[in-house]
């Protein structure tokens, strides 16, 4: 299978059999991992560049480790967010690096709809390492491989994200992946923090994280930041953690085998507790691990030369 | 100079007038048979057209004094003579911002030299617009000031307005007002629903701009005097206007050609050339407008004409300028969306982009008839085309409808009787 798209900007751009067959490659690509010499060719002869506009430390390194261990040559660029409105355009240098023999960019980014505007603009590969409010889709995949691993099949999972659902993108590229993988989905947090006509996404949407939890399989949490209280989002952190955290009352309305998952990095203590997010059910380190998995995968189908 | 037109079907604010010939005469209209046999220095063929009074906008953003990189007067006034308009007034916010005589000066000379409109120049409310001190209205009034805003800002301070009104007053002085409640547009860059959700970019609340609504149609109540809401683009804004025209209050209001034709549905790719303020509303905030322009709750159309620079929209969305560089799209998508449509009738439209935009500035305009200033446009009604924004005259190319097909195309504009626009060119 060829993926139809050059770059992977948003997860809506995937079709539910291209979603497996990445699945799928993940799979291979996790051996390689686990196993003594993680080191395989193919990427060899690649240059990936990962242009972050924004802090990063665990998707970055998740990334720029996948493809060192498939060989390839790769670079970093660390703009920080004053640059984006004072410095070289966007495009200028999705341009530059482009003429470097770039392949492969993997953007991340403070506004949304910038990976579109990058992809539209570079003959180079653009990944979507966050846009934004907008999309994450590679934590979407590695989020579904994983759910994919513990439970077999995601058709009809009954999976609740919880959390400040307006800020994120892992909740939306979540929320269209799990769509389209027949999932049945319910957003749960503050009113301030749920965005205007999120049911029409063709979710279900509460402010009773007991109700969206109560018999899910899946229970994910989100990012509360402590900034949201200056903002006037939220009155306080206290209030947050007594009304929609993850506490240990909270994971015991869930089915018993259901799995606690968080893409990182976790506010113990706020949005989930330190009890759940180390507890027997929770899969949020084995989510680390899967995202170089997925990511490997990834950058392999992206740069393959049948995909050219 | 003698100029004939010939065989149009001619249409003005009050109504059609039939098949006529057109005399125009100095720059005055002397003649409207059904056959004239004169020899004229020009003649105008309007076969299979119409002949319509010259539009009038009463808001555009011509940029000069302070940002000519974005447009000059005379790209400006070029473009308003494509888009069939013979008379715009432009806003305040250049650099300097147009709160002295000397600005006002300027951008009089400027249209002067340019020849292809009038360009009547509407003054700032506030000092530097910034909102805290008044304008000297009676001076600028004596130069040349047509109305007063600080478009672009909304007068935040309640005080100010009030005091801006009641000062007004003295010189017979209309404030047009940019209603936008900051606090609640917070960081929103496109209307706030579905669309700013799915896109994950901050949203803007109708009632941002219904709350200041509601507020000038108090102040203007309270002092008895008028008022004029720019760019109206929701139903909250819609049915605070119906209420207060009810009770009498002396109101009048404008929309815009993109709010009757586009919704925040055309974001949907991160266009930034839908990006405006305020923003692209829901589709039913666009089918009430449309009513409400018929209902005559909205009194005119303007087009809010805002070029900007490729480099301030080739840009992340949200770093993007606000605007659209409309005046020559302007008719057709008012033509199109309205007349087209069956909604209303050409005259109707005409009163709305022709005869109330004249009326509420105190000048003429909307009717052609023997001894007005021979101001008008042609337009064909019947074929389709499409937008080329990189035709357009204007240096703005920041219109997201390229490609689209309407109808309504200006083939000819006659300011003052001079053919400044004839067959698609624009003549000098």
């Amino acid at each position: 299978m060829v993926l139809s798209n050059k770059d992977l900007v948003s997860i809506r751009d995937l079709s539910a059999e291209e979603i497996t067959y990445i699945l799928d490659n993940a799979n291979f690509m996790k051996q390689i991992l686990l196993s003594n010499n993680k080191k395989s060719p193919h990427l060899q002869g690649k240059s990936i560049v990962t242009l972050f506009y924004e802090n990063s430390t665990r998707t970055r390194m998740s990334f720029e480790l996948a493809s060192k261990y498939m060989s390839s040559a790769s670079a970093n660029i660390s703009a920080s967010a004053s640059s984006v409105a004072k410095g070289e355009t966007l495009i200028d240098t999705g341009r530059t690096l482009d003429m470097m023999g770039t392949d492969v960019i993997i953007i991340r980014h403070p506004m949304s709809g910038s990976a579109a505007l990058l992809a539209q603009n570079v003959n180079a590969a653009v990944i979507n390492a966050g846009d934004g409010m907008n999309e994450h889709p590679t934590q979407a995949l590695l989020d579904l491989f994983t759910i994919r691993e513990k439970k077999g099949s995601l058709q009809g999972l009954k999976v609740a994200i919880v959390g400040d659902v307006y800020h994120s993108r892992v909740a939306r590229s979540n929320i269209y992946a799990l769509n389209k993988m027949g999932a049945q989905v319910t957003l749960a947090g503050p009113p301030t923090l749920l965005p205007f006509e999120l049911d029409k996404m063709g979710v279900r949407v509460t402010t009773n994280v007991d109700e969206a939890v109560k018999d899910a399989d899946v229970v994910m949490g989100l990012r509360i930041q402590r900034e949201r209280q200056q903002d006037g989002l939220l009155p306080s952190v206290r209030e947050y953690f007594k009304y929609f955290a993850l506490d240990d009352r909270r994971i015991a309305l869930a089915k018993p085998d259901a799995i606690v998952m968080h893409p990182g990095p976790m506010n113990r203590g706020v949005e989930i507790a330190t009890s759940v997010a180390d507890c027997d059910r929770s899969v949020i380190n084995e989510q680390v691990r899967n995202g170089v998995a997925v990511r490997m995968a990834l950058l392999y189908l992206l740069t393959r030369k049948e995909n050219k | 100079m003698k100029l004939l037109i010939k065989n149009g079907q001619i249409a003005d604010a009050k109504g059609f007038l039939g098949k006529k010939d057109i005399l125009v005469e100095n720059g005055i209209i002397t003649a409207i048979e059904d056959t004239l046999n004169i020899d004229a220095d020009r003649t105008i063929s309007a076969e299979n057209k119409t002949v319509i009074p010259g539009l009038v906008d009463m808001h555009v953003h011509l940029r000069e004094p302070g940002l000519e990189y974005k447009e000059t007067i005379e790209t400006g006034c070029r473009a308003a003579a494509a888009g069939g308009f013979t008379a715009v007034c432009c806003m305040p916010n250049t650099a300097p911002v147009a709160d002295n005589a000397s600005v006002l000066a300027l951008i009089k000379e400027k249209a002067m030299q340019a020849g292809y409109c009038s360009v009547y120049p509407i003054a700032a409310i506030t000092k530097g617009s910034k909102g805290e001190e008044l304008t000297e209205m009676g001076e600028l009034t004596e130069n040349g000031a047509i109305a007063f805003s600080d478009d672009g800002n909304p007068v935040e301070n309640s005080r100010i307005m009030r005091l801006a009104m009641q000062y007004a007053t003295a010189f017979n002085g209309l404030i047009i007002s940019h209603c936008e409640d900051r606090q609640l547009t917070a960081q929103g860059v496109m209307n706030e629903g579905y669309y700013s959700t799915v896109l994950g970019l901050k949203g803007v609340p109708t009632v941002s701009e219904a709350l200041m609504v509601s507020r000038e149609l108090l102040l203007a109540e309270y002092l008895k005097t008028k008022v004029h809401i720019a760019h109206v683009s929701c139903i909250e804004s819609i049915e605070l206007i119906k209420n207060a025209k009810a009770r009498r209050v002396q109101v009048t209001a404008e929309t815009c050609p993109h709010y009757l034709y586009a919704d925040d549905s055309f974001t949907q790719s991160y266009d930034t050339n839908t990006k405006v303020n305020p923003p692209l509303r829901s589709k039913a905030d666009v089918s009430a407008l449309r009513q409400a322009v018929k209902d005559g709750i909205i009194d005119c159309i303007v087009s809010d004409h805002a070029p900007h620079h490729a480099d301030e929209k080739q840009l992340e969305f949200q770093l993007a300028a606000n605007g659209i560089s409309g005046l020559e799209t302007s008719f057709a998508l008012c033509y199109t969306t309205l007349v087209k449509s069956g909604l209303m009738s050409l005259p109707q439209l005409l009163t709305a982009m022709s005869l109330k935009p004249a009326q509420i500035l105190g000048l003429e305009g909307g009717e052609i008839k023997v001894g007005k200033v021979a101001d008008l446009a042609v337009i064909e009604t019947d074929s389709e085309f499409a937008i080329d924004v990189f035709a357009f005259y204007s240096k703005g190319k920041n219109n997201p409808f390229n490609g689209h097909k309407v109808y309504g195309k200006v083939t000819d504009t006659i300011y003052h009787g001079k053919p400044v626009y004839q067959d698609g060119k624009i003549q000098k």
